[in-house]
């Protein structure tokens, strides 16, 4: 097997570790709009990394860790639902962020490969990028996890019961920033939401704790960029599509099996 | 107050609290205190700032001015009136109750035990019905070895039979686990024989004292008169059949077969 097929499939199952999990609490904390802002935003880094000529994906986790900043800012003021502050983030930055790039003198860049992915042109320095990341959110998980657990059940009871729940609620939009910008890597920021709601959602059937629940969709996460990697290999199609597509048929049988609860 | 209690250092003291949302004024210079071992209740009308008191008091909601004091580290068992779990969170009731800090599993057996609710450990949070999950919400508080107890309208959904029921395992529980109780209840009558003291709400403290004090209060009485002479009312039907504490058995007696015969037919 080709070795660029061996880093991607490597990269991808890296990122699956991250995604599965906090893909999970994105699920039951019914925050996929969130990562969708996130990724909308995700443009913006983009832009603002040719702009500083720093690394792209340090851009968007930049531009992710300003917007869980403004969002955690604006909650504050009750006045308008979460609904539609995602909403005006994640198209404002778009916006912005296709602006910027449009300003940027001599910049005639290919878009496709941020908004599609580009898994196939993983080099091993991105898999050591990738491996500190997923070790970072990963330790940060395992510290936090009952913490996070009882504030996903109830906000309420978790605060009476100790857990500085506004902290909490900052440290985890970091964390899923830090795994946006890594799934993108992979699917592009078009498709990153996917990475993180499809292999959660499809083991909800088989599983009845919330670990077990976040370790089949690790292993369903790596399975979709296995299976899509093969299947983009076999049928000349685009990798980022391909796992995403992967990881709706894997979806798809899920809701053949019997539901537990 | 003549409070036969030993127990008597304070647990969780408000003073002088102003709390409003926008223009609507909520609360107005409001004093709770509660200390060891006692049963306080708080009743008042609909909106008259109850929940937002005891949310006050935890630390739920900022109030404008006044001050919140809780003894350092006081362990409070918290019980609202419900909680909404996302169906895609799998969670059975036996973790639920584990979840609270420092839990064990033998706390969490013990509490299970003890709400008589250990047949229904394995189920999935989700498919519990209000008053099952009022006895979970229950279980995980005590597993906790709360010092203070805070229930926000624990007999909501209960039957009437049902909720005397829950008030006597109210008593039951302080003194089995020598914890203060907080609860907030609609209801002085129900309250009466398991309460050393109530305070009557309604945006400001109306009267305060032991439940034959407040229910001979004037002000009491402006607030509640007609209430309280349709509770009597109700009260003179008694049951000649007995609800559990589960609080499946949701319909009003009002809405029953036996409705129009409320006064008329016998009982044992």
């Amino acid at each position: 097997m080709d070795e660029f097929l061996i880093r991607a499939a490597a990269g991808g199952i890296v990122i699956s570790l991250v995604t599965g999990p906090l893909g999970c609490f994105v699920v039951w904390r019914r925050m996929a709009y969130f990562g969708a802002t996130l990724a909308h935003a995700a443009l913006l880094g983009v832009a603002l990394g040719l702009a500083l000529e720093i690394n792209l994906y340090l851009g968007v986790l930049v531009t992710g860790i300003l917007i869980c900043v403004a969002l955690y800012l604006l909650e504050r003021k009750p006045d308008l639902t979460s609904d539609t502050l995602l909403g005006i983030l994640a198209h404002s930055s778009l916006a912005i962020g296709l602006v910027l790039l449009s300003l940027l003198d001599g910049v005639r860049m290919d878009l496709t490969g941020y908004l599609f992915g580009d898994v196939l042109s993983i080099r091993m320095h991105d898999i050591y990028w990738l491996a500190a990341g997923a070790t970072l959110t990963l330790g940060a998980l395992r510290i936090l996890w009952k913490p996070l657990l009882s504030m996903t059940v109830d906000e309420d009871l978790a605060r009476v019961e100790g857990i500085s729940v506004d902290k909490l609620r900052l440290v985890f939009l970091l964390l899923v920033s830090v795994a946006v910008a890594m799934a993108m890597q992979v699917v592009g920021l078009l498709l990153t939401v996917s990475l993180l709601i499809l292999p959660a959602a499809s083991a909800r059937r088989m599983v009845s704790t919330p670990e077990s629940m976040a370790a089949v969709s690790v292993v369903l996460g790596a399975l979709c960029v296995i299976l899509g990697l093969w299947a983009s290999l076999a049928a000349d199609t685009p990798a980022g599509p391909s796992i995403v597509v992967a990881g709706t048929v894997l979806f798809a049988l899920s809701l053949t099996l019997p539901t537990k609860t | 107050m003549n409070l036969a209690l030993t127990n008597t250092s304070s647990l969780l003291e408000v003073k002088s609290l102003h709390l409003s949302f926008g223009a609507n004024k909520v609360l107005n210079n409001v004093d709770l205190c509660v200390t060891g071992a006692e049963i306080v209740t708080l009743i008042g009308p609909n909106g008259s700032g109850k929940t937002t008191l005891v949310r006050a008091a935890l630390g739920l909601v900022n109030a404008q001015s006044g001050s919140i004091w809780r003894k350092p580290n006081l362990r409070i068992g918290y019980v609202p009136q419900s909680i909404k779990v996302d169906l895609a969170l799998p969670l059975s009731v036996r973790r639920f109750v584990t979840l609270g800090p420092k839990v064990t599993a033998e706390d969490a057996s013990q509490a299970l035990e003890e709400l008589q609710i250990r047949a229904m450990q394995d189920r999935p949070i989700q498919s519990l019905s209000g008053g099952e999950m009022r006895r979970v919400l229950l279980a995980r508080a005590l597993a906790q070895h709360p010092e203070l107890l805070v229930l926000d309208e624990p007999t909501a959904g209960v039957d009437v039979g049902g909720q005397a029921d829950l008030y006597a395992l109210i008593e039951d529980l302080r003194s089995r686990h020598g914890c203060a109780v907080l609860l907030i209840s609609h209801d002085l009558h129900l309250v009466m024989a398991s309460t050393d003291r109530v305070v009557c709400l309604n945006r400001h403290v109306c009267c305060t004292g032991t439940p034959q004090d407040v229910a001979e209060h004037p002000e009491y009485l402006t607030l509640f008169g007609s209430q309280h002479k349709a509770q009597l009312a109700l009260y003179t039907h008694h049951h000649d059949h007995h609800h559990d504490l589960h609080g499946d058995l949701q319909k009003n007696t009002d809405l029953g077969p036996n409705t129009t015969s409320a006064t008329e037919h016998v009982h044992g």
